[in-house]
C-alpha cells in the first residue's frame, strides 16, 4: 500500500467517525510530514500503540472546548476531565481499528493511553516519520497523527 | 405494560459508549440491567444480574471481549451477545461469531445502527 493510500484510510475513518458519532461532517486538511520537531499536541490526546506487521503510533489530539462539544452531540452531559479523556482515547481506538478493515488482523492495536495537556510527549518509533491529518470540526481544529513503521 | 422481556448487560472499557448504549437503546423489550468495565467485571455482574443480552467491546483491558464472549456462551448458551467493536477486519468478525456472539456492529455507529443490531438479536425486526 502507498504512503497516499495508507493516509487515505486514515482520512476516510475520521469523515466516517464523525459523520456516525456526532453526525456533522468534519473536513480533513492537506496530510503533511512533521519534518524536524515531533508534532505538537493539543490539550487532550489519545494514543494507540501498533503492533504486529506494522509497528508505530496513531494519535488524535484535540482541544478540550472541541471534545466537550462532542459529548454534548451525543447526548452526554458530564464533561468531566475524565470523560473528556475516554473520549479523546475512544476516538483514537476507533480510528485505529477501522484501519484494520485495510491493514488486515495484523495491524494489532493496544487499549488507548492518553496524555492531557499541551506539554506532553508521545512515545515516537525511534526511525518514524509522523504523518499529521488536519482535522477541522464546526470551528474547531483536530490532528490526527499516524507514525508507522 | 408488559415487563421487558429482555434484560441487557454492556461491557465496553469506555464510560461514554457505556452510556450512549444505555440511553440509545429504544426498545420497550429490553431494559438495562448493568454495565461492565472490561470482561472479568461482566463476568462477576453475570452471576449476580443474569441478563439474556450483551453488549460486547473487544479491545479491554483485563480480559478482553472476545475471550469474554466464549466463557458467557459456554455458563449459558442462550445468551445473545452483540459484540461492538472498532476492529472492522472481516477475520475479527468471524473469531466472534465462532466463539458464541449472535452479531457483530462496527464503531462508530449512529443510534439507528446500534437499535437495528439490538432488533435483530432479539428477533424483532
Amino acid at each position: 500500500m502507498t504512503l497516499e493510500a495508507e493516509v487515505g484510510v486514515f482520512v476516510t475513518g475520521v469523515l466516517h467517525y464523525f459523520g456516525s458519532t456526532v453526525q456533522q461532517a468534519a473536513q480533513c486538511g492537506t496530510p503533511h510530514l512533521a519534518l524536524g520537531e515531533h508534532p505538537e499536541i493539543s490539550d487532550y490526546t489519545g494514543v494507540i500503540q501498533i503492533s504486529g506487521k506494522r509497528t508505530g503510533l496513531v494519535a488524535f489530539t484535540a482541544p478540550k472546548s472541541m471534545l466537550s462539544v462532542m459529548l454534548m452531540r451525543m447526548q452526554e452531559t458530564d464533561m468531566s476531565h475524565e470523560n473528556l479523556c475516554d473520549l479523546v482515547g475512544e476516538i483514537a481506538n476507533t480510528l485505529s481499528g477501522n484501519a484494520r478493515r485495510d491493514f488486515g488482523h495484523l495491524f494489532q492495536i493496544s487499549v488507548p493511553a492518553v496524555v492531557s495537556g499541551r506539554g506532553g510527549t508521545l512515545d515516537y518509533p525511534a526511525h518514524g516519520r509522523p504523518i499529521v491529518i488536519p482535522i477541522e470540526w464546526r470551528n474547531y481544529h483536530a490532528r490526527l497523527i499516524v507514525c508507522l513503521q | 405494560m408488559d415487563a421487558p422481556l429482555h434484560r441487557l448487560l454492556v461491557v465496553d472499557d469506555s464510560n461514554v459508549i457505556r452510556k450512549r448504549i444505555e440511553r440509545a437503546n429504544e426498545l420497550p423489550e429490553i431494559e438495562f440491567v448493568g454495565a461492565a468495565r472490561n470482561g472479568r467485571e461482566a463476568l462477576e455482574l453475570h452471576a449476580a444480574l443474569r441478563p439474556t443480552l450483551v453488549t460486547m467491546d473487544l479491545t479491554m483491558p483485563e480480559m478482553d471481549g472476545a475471550e469474554c464472549v466464549a466463557e458467557l456462551v459456554q455458563r449459558d448458551p442462550q445468551i445473545r451477545i452483540l459484540v461492538i467493536s472498532a476492529l472492522a477486519d472481516k477475520l475479527t468478525a468471524i473469531d466472534a461469531l465462532e466463539k458464541g456472539a449472535s452479531g457483530f456492529l462496527c464503531k462508530p455507529f449512529t443510534d439507528r445502527q446500534l437499535n437495528d443490531a439490538l432488533r435483530k438479536l432479539i428477533g424483532a425486526d
